[in-house]
């Protein structure tokens, strides 16, 4: 049944994605800007983007959140497919109130006070066992994990949550211990939800600004925190260079993806 | 029922669930809530020079050192207080127009039919996806004093010479709203998608014009998705760092730079830790109303 | 019985083992769900062989033994596809064929014909039958269904509340109901409530406030004078007619046609005899005829023979 929708909704909503975009593209569009001013045109070039592959901070750095991102992702989505798990299957447990609350709080806690804390919890750690001695790559792949698995969580447990159980039931009536059910059954139709996860972990884990510039130490800057001191002062042309490449393969990999779901679903 | 009911399996069964729960519980009891306890800790201590920057909580006797020095400085300088007030502040005007221009959209979304639907829905979170300082960085083009905004203004004619946008808290607004609506939007389209139309055409059958329809029905049916949204965008507002230093002022002074800088700038651990609690304090009350309506959520939904 | 839920008391025994505490996985039961359960990520085959897999069987022996119980559900052609390339029908009988192959003492049904259209339903309730038959497996089927439960049951389970109340063959169940509850439960039946005027031998007369006569039925319980108790008789062993029917022994009563229904085979009616009980009678439309043969507030008489009511006391 079709509404017809009213010229107000149509144009808030033309509004609303205009204001969404419209600053992605005029950051790719002074990308090719010829002027060091970057606001002030001066002619199409893409010798930005030459200076950046040139770039050995920014390279370091990208290498470095790739990596971590990699690994924190991974250990999010185990530990967040573990919990989803327990609090979707497991029915009643000891301390499970417990568990819920600490996964459903990093979600809304500001960053600056997940920061913090960590940092004293390594140097309390520091003082205590002589562990982590020196902070940096370790302590911020500990911390994206962290604030990262209570997102993978989500997804996970809305996945079980709508799936029908009767499943497992039908493969442990069939003969399968529980255990065995849980990987012939329940992960195969949760893996997407979990890529999911996967995926929002490392893109959490790649963006993080706050947490990282409190537990790293020397020698280990992420990618954000190079952009972060590079655009404290202002706007900076091979900034812009590298945010449109960051914008382009983003986008374009949300793109197929769509795409491919799009055509999965149709079959 | 799920495999945990099954408990005739006896220990041998539910020993590896016991394994499944314990891995990650340990993890976030350590990672998670042993570092509030510290940080609560450590508001109790003296800053001193050194490493760390703060006194031990056992003394060289064993009896436990503490003090109320950064509470009470915390309650004296009005400084603090005036930046407590002015991130609650600033972060419920930013919920409100997230709320003004999420809900229409929301909604419009939610009316779409199936196609464009998923392709809207798609657009909203692209965004998301791309770095949020970038995004922030963004802005900072546009609202420069020669960035595109004043420069399409002063190509109009509509201004003389251009107007300051960065560094005010205008600018501040218009990042965080920026940055947060999606997570305004999302869950008010779930909440709306949710909704069986028939009722409203119901209404108005029965007499109602589309406004009154709208307020009987539709919005009491949302308000589980616009309490959601809201909570979602304002609780990390109050905390944000990164907007505020880039985009706002000296007025602008928001509690999460205060935090930073008390930390990193003035190397204060203890103030900066006092901050922190404080902050928790405030911020209990809207993340337990959270959960009340995420699980109220849930289990209207089941 | 298949193991899901713990039982606040009691045993379960199957072939006389106790299995109370065994789980689902371990019992010689299998189920085929209400909703077929089917592993969406698996094919038609991989589905059938999960059960057989897990017990360890050798995978020579489980190829064969998938082969053939999918022959006897006619889906051998089908082996190679997942469940939602097949229609409601084929996926009830892939569950069918999963729970089979394991040959367990056991089958459990849950409401296996509801989500069947009426005319799959006729034709698989005759292929369950025959099934059965065939594997001479025991199956327990749970359904709301009573036409179901009539024609798939060699016995029946009439529960309220969660008390077996009668368990019995479909004719004993319908014909001899022990209780109130089934009589009224299974089909429709007319019920008098009246108290003992005398009994002898198997014959009992009871008299009701409902109707003006006296009601006489057969029974081989002994009652005495003044037991309170209801006589039961199901609508089509009550004979209607315009005339007075001159068979002396039955029980004739008196009344006005208050509402029919036309159903093309049969006519259902429903009488108000004078004290204000409505009677509801069936009959068969044996003569070929446009026009009814009764009409709304005709006078009527309704007639049935002493054997065909039941005594119910509880």
């Amino acid at each position: 049944m079709k509404q017809r929708r009213s010229i107000t909704l149509l144009s808030v909503l033309a509004f609303g994605y205009a204001f969404l975009y419209v600053p992605l593209i005029s950051v790719i569009v002074y990308s090719f800007n010829d002027s060091r001013l970057a606001t002030v045109w001066g002619g199409f070039s893409t010798r930005w983007y030459a200076a950046l592959l040139k770039n050995d901070e920014v390279l370091d750095a990208a290498w470095l959140s790739l990596q971590v991102a990699s690994i924190s992702a991974t250990l999010a989505t185990v530990f967040g497919t573990m919990i989803g798990l327990a609090l979707s299957r497991f029915g009643r447990f000891r301390g499970r109130t417990l568990l819920s609350g600490m996964v459903t709080s990093p979600l809304v806690m500001p960053e600056v006070i997940t920061g913090l804390s960590l940092l004293l919890l390594f140097v309390s750690l520091q003082l205590l066992i002589g562990w982590p001695a020196q902070r940096g790559f370790s302590t911020i792949t500990i911390a994206h994990t962290t604030f990262s698995l209570a997102y993978v969580t989500i997804i996970v447990q809305s996945r079980l949550n709508a799936m029908d159980q009767s499943l497992e039931e039908a493969a442990m009536d069939l003969g399968g211990r529980p255990l065995r059910v849980l990987f012939d059954i329940t992960l195969p139709l949760i893996a997407p939800a979990m890529v999911a996860g996967w995926l929002l972990a490392f893109t959490l884990s790649l963006d993080d600004l706050v947490i990282a510039s409190f537990v790293s130490g020397p020698g280990g800057s992420t990618l954000p925190m190079v952009i972060f001191s590079k655009v404290k002062l202002g706007v900076t042309p091979d900034i812009n260079a590298l945010a449109t490449m960051i914008i382009v393969f983003v986008s374009s990999a949300v793109l197929v993806a769509w795409w491919f779901g799009r055509r999965a679903s149709r079959n | 029922m799920n495999a945990g009911d099954v408990s005739v399996t006896g220990k041998g069964g539910q020993l590896w669930q016991r394994f499944v729960i314990a891995i990650p519980y340990l993890w976030l009891l350590l990672f998670f809530l042993a570092p509030f306890a510290i940080v609560f800790k450590i508001s109790f201590s003296d800053p001193i020079i050194g490493q760390p920057p703060f006194t031990p909580t056992f003394d060289d006797a064993g009896n436990v050192v503490s003090t109320w020095d950064n509470y009470r400085f915390l309650f004296s300088d009005k400084l603090y207080g005036l930046s407590y007030l002015k991130s609650v502040v600033t972060a419920a005007i930013a919920t409100f127009f997230c709320l003004l221009l999420g809900f229409p959209m929301a909604y419009a979304i939610a009316r779409s039919d199936e196609r464009t639907r998923n392709l809207l829905l798609l657009l909203i979170i692209l965004p998301f996806w791309i770095s949020f300082l970038l995004r922030v960085y963004a802005w900072m083009g546009l609202l420069n004093n020669y960035g595109v905004i004043n420069n399409l203004l002063l190509w109009l004619g509509v201004i003389d010479s251009p107007i300051q946008l960065m560094y005010t808290d205008f600018a501040v607004y218009i990042g965080l709203v920026y940055s947060y609506l999606p997570f305004m939007i999302l869950p008010l389209y779930a909440s709306l998608e949710r909704m069986n139309w028939r009722l409203v055409e119901a209404a108005m059958d029965l007499g109602a014009g589309p406004l009154r329809a709208f307020r009987d029905i539709t919005w009491p049916l949302a308000r589980p998705g616009v309490i959601a949204g809201c909570l979602l965008v304002f609780i990390p507002a109050i905390g944000e760092y990164v907007i505020p230093y880039l985009l706002g002022g000296p007025e602008s002074l928001m509690i999460g730079r205060v935090l930073f800088d008390e930390f990193f700038v003035n190397r204060d651990w203890p103030l900066a830790s006092s901050v922190a609690v404080v902050l928790l304090v405030l911020l209990v009350i809207p993340i337990v109303l959270l959960q009340r309506s995420q699980g109220a959520d849930q289990e209207g939904a089941a | 019985m298949a193991g899901f839920e713990v039982p606040s008391s009691g045993r379960v025994l199957i072939d006389g083992v106790d299995v109370t505490s065994t789980p689902p996985y371990q019992r010689p039961v299998n189920m085929m769900f209400q909703s077929y359960a089917l592993f969406p990520h698996m094919t038609v085959e991989k589905n059938v062989a999960y059960g057989l897999q897990k017990d360890g069987v050798a995978s020579s022996e489980v190829r064969d033994r998938v082969a053939d119980i999918l022959k006897l559900v006619q889906l051998e052609d089908f082996t190679a596809r997942k469940p939602d390339q097949l229609s409601g029908g084929q996926r009830q009988r892939v569950a069918l064929a999963r729970a089979l192959v394991k040959q367990p003492k056991v089958l459990l049904l849950d409401e296996p014909l509801a989500a069947l259209d009426k005319k799959l339903r006729e034709h698989t309730q005759f292929e369950l039958m025959s099934i059965q038959d065939k594997l001479g497996i025991t199956f327990v089927v749970v359904t709301h269904d009573q036409e179901e439960a009539m024609i798939l049951s060699t016995r029946i389970a009439v529960m309220n509340q969660g008390r077996f109340c009668q368990v019995d063959t479909p004719a004993t169940i319908y014909e001899f109901p022990t209780s109130r509850f089934v009589a009224d439960f299974i089909g429709t039946i007319n019920m008098f409530d009246g108290v003992v005027e005398e009994s002898t031998g198997d014959e009992v007369a009871v008299r009701s406030p409902d109707a003006n006569a006296l009601l006489r039925a057969h029974s081989e319980r002994k009652f005495r004078q003044g037991d309170k108790l209801a006589l039961a008789v199901r609508p089509e062993k009550i004979y209607i007619s315009k005339n007075k029917p001159d068979n002396g022994d039955d029980i004739c009563l008196e009344g006005i046609v208050e509402d029919l229904g036309y159903f093309g085979n049969i006519s259902l009616y429903r009488i108000r005899l004078p004290g204000g009980k409505i009677v509801q009678v069936s009959a068969q439309n044996r003569r070929r005829s446009a026009t009814r043969s009764l009409e709304w507030d005709d006078n009527v008489f309704i007639s049935w023979q002493p054997q065909s009511a039941v005594l119910l006391t509880e």
